[in-house]
């Protein structure tokens, strides 16, 4: 025994790099990989391809002779039935839609999640239970009640009511995030500022807002990719002239008439989730924590 | 005795002036939860409780108040597209749920073996999510191309008679939907299970290690179970999105070919905003609104029922 002591090597032993284990766990792994990349790297490829190179058939063979021509197409040129002024339309369209709808949602939510944690009143959690047990009601049933509600305020079609949508089916996950964010500020804080004579928007505008800014990015991240990925209400709440860019695109590439450009198609595809796509790059670690306070949910 | 009645009587003098009346209380906290009252009311509340009230009317073009009772029930049991729509979505569903829960935990599994390179798997599992649906469904429906896509490329590469054209064969569109959904889901599914993974005690491992439990097994034996609240609240984001399956179907299949991949949430809006027949619509959407309470109450019940027990 002290033999072995004094002449093993010491620390644990050393794992085996190429175990049987190890070889299945990241072969399964790479394969798993690889159906994952396999349509972005396919996108990629047969958008950067002439149509009579597509016409060969080899969609997996990168690009003989590459080619931007049908990005530019689907930016500009592509067709949504007579209407050829491609993707741009419905990328300022969203942009119009992403930038006031992302920064109510999350100004209305903030507040209110931050009311909710210090500030209860009486019926407040009843009103959260009810927001909280409308995120499972299927959009399907409260779609026409809304078409009304917005034809009264005159907002139906308009960009403004397509804000205003994604603003109230916002407000539940967005309220539960903040909610739960506040909840866990320490109460001296709260407090030491009320007895200095701070009121709720003093101490939420000078106290909490500086404080919460990571939770704010989660929020950002959460409610730009939600947003921009939109179609449902994209498609019921608005008219051609002001369709998103995930409604126009889809009617580009679904369309039926003319002749298929392929190459084109995935072009606009591609722009269509280069938005989301970057966000999740960029954001990395904070776009799983969006996901995690969105998982919270179920 | 004076001095330490004093600070109670000056408090209790102070209370009525300061606070006159209940509902000023606290004035500020309440005007700013207007939107969220505003929205729980009248959206969510009122929304659903008008939709489900007009699924009793005859409306067509317009809500009108001429109630038929359960006409538009009888009516849409006795369609053929909504018995479809219910078909499919079931085996979808089904598969979707099964798949899911399956891929996403053997993934989180292996992501959870403290291997090398743990971010870019995780990057490369999870990116789908990030994009919409009808990225998804196009992307797909290119890849799934009979002419172009992989069909073509494996006959390319010698195997002439090989057919997988899922996209334009009713028996299998299903399928072919299901293979776009799953790429695009199970990164959330294992993100979840991965930090409830990540959740279970490091002893549990070396007292099955100890005991001579192999790893696999330890897996289905001791760590599953242990995740319960983890695979219930997959499920119900599972459930909750296979409900609202609208846009994949949209933008990979349209419903078609003929009627083999309609699903609920489209023959709903189809009915309210193309075909005109409002009742309709609002009697298919109270259908789902009744699966998803029947899918919620018994998770509310196992819920309510493990805080009881813990």
């Amino acid at each position: 025994m002290a033999d072995l002591t004094v002449n093993g090597p010491a620390g644990p032993r050393p794992k085996k790099r190429f175990s049987r284990a190890n070889i299945f766990l990241y072969g399964t792994l790479i394969v798993v990989s690889m159906y994952y990349l396999l349509p972005l790297y396919v996108m990629i490829v047969t958008s950067l391809k002439g149509m009579p190179e597509i016409r060969l058939g080899n969609v997996f063979g990168p690009p003989m002779e590459i080619t931007f021509q049908p990005w530019v197409k689907a930016w500009s040129e592509a067709c949504t039935g007579l209407d050829c002024t491609g993707l741009s339309k419905g990328f300022w369209n969203s942009v119009q839609i992403l930038i006031p709808s992302v920064v109510l949602s999350i100004a209305i939510a903030s507040v209110n999640g931050y009311a909710l944690s210090l500030w209860k009143f009486k019926g407040s959690e009843v009103f959260f239970t009810i927001l909280i047990i409308g995120a499972f009601i299927p959009y399907q049933t409260m779609l026409y009640p809304i078409v009304i509600m917005l034809r009264e305020i005159g907002l139906m079609g308009d960009l403004g009511g397509l804000v205003l949508v994604h603003t109230v089916f916002g407000m539940p996950i967005l309220t539960l995030l903040f909610r739960n964010y506040f909840a866990s500020v320490p109460e001296e804080l709260f407090k030491a500022a009320r007895v200095d004579g701070a009121g709720f928007w003093q101490i939420y505008f000078q106290i909490m807002l500086p404080m919460a800014l990571p939770i704010f990015v989660v929020a950002i991240i959460l409610q730009v990719t939600g947003i921009w990925n939109d179609f449902l209400f994209g498609v019921i709440y608005t008219k051609p002239a002001t369709y998103p860019m995930t409604v126009q695109l889809n009617n580009i590439v679904n369309s039926v008439q003319g002749i298929k450009e392929y190459n084109v198609n995935m072009a606009a595809t591609l722009l269509t989730g280069l938005v989301p796509l970057v966000i999740y790059f960029a954001s990395g670690k904070l776009f799983v924590r969006g996901i995690a306070a969105g998982a919270v949910k179920g | 005795m004076t001095l330490a009645l004093d600070p109670r009587a000056m408090s209790e003098k102070a209370r009525p002036a300061k606070r006159p009346n209940k509902l000023f209380r606290n004035l500020s906290a309440k005007v700013a939860s207007i939107p969220m009252i505003l929205t729980a009311l009248f959206v969510f509340v009122g929304g659903t409780t008008w939709t489900i009230v007009y699924s009793f009317t005859n409306s067509r073009m317009l809500p009108r108040e001429n109630f038929v009772g359960f006409d538009q029930y009888v009516r849409l049991w006795e369609t053929d597209r909504w018995i479809i729509s219910i078909k499919n979505l079931a085996l979808y569903g089904v598969c979707s749920m099964v798949l899911t829960l399956t891929i996403g935990f053997i993934l989180a599994a292996c992501l959870d073996r403290k291997i090398r390179f743990e971010n870019a798997f995780r990057t490369i599992f999870l990116y789908p999510f990030a994009l919409s649906f009808v990225v998804t469904g196009l992307a797909w429906q290119w890849i799934l191309n009979p002419q172009f896509g992989l069909q073509s490329v494996v006959r390319g590469w010698g195997w002439e008679s090989f057919t997988f054209d899922p996209l334009n064969n009713p028996d299998i569109v299903m399928f072919g939907l299901l293979i776009a959904g799953l790429w695009q889901g199970t990164g959330l599914i294992m993100c979840i299970m991965l930090a409830g993974l990540r959740g279970i005690d490091e002893d549990i491992w070396k007292a099955a290690k100890v005991d001579g439990i192999g790893t696999v097994k330890t897996y289905v034996v001791v760590i599953i179970p242990m995740m319960r609240p983890v695979f219930i609240t997959a499920l119900v984001l599972i459930a909750s999105g296979i409900i609202k399956l609208y846009d994949l179907v949209v933008a990979q299949t349209n419903g078609g070919p003929g009627l083999s991949s309609e699903v609920p949430a489209k023959y709903v809006i189809e009915y309210m905003f193309r075909a005109q027949n409002l009742g309709q619509g609002f009697a298919a959407s109270t259908m789902m609104l009744c699966s998803v309470v029947i899918v919620l109450i018994p998770w509310a019940y196992l819920e309510f029922g493990g805080k009881k027990r813990g």
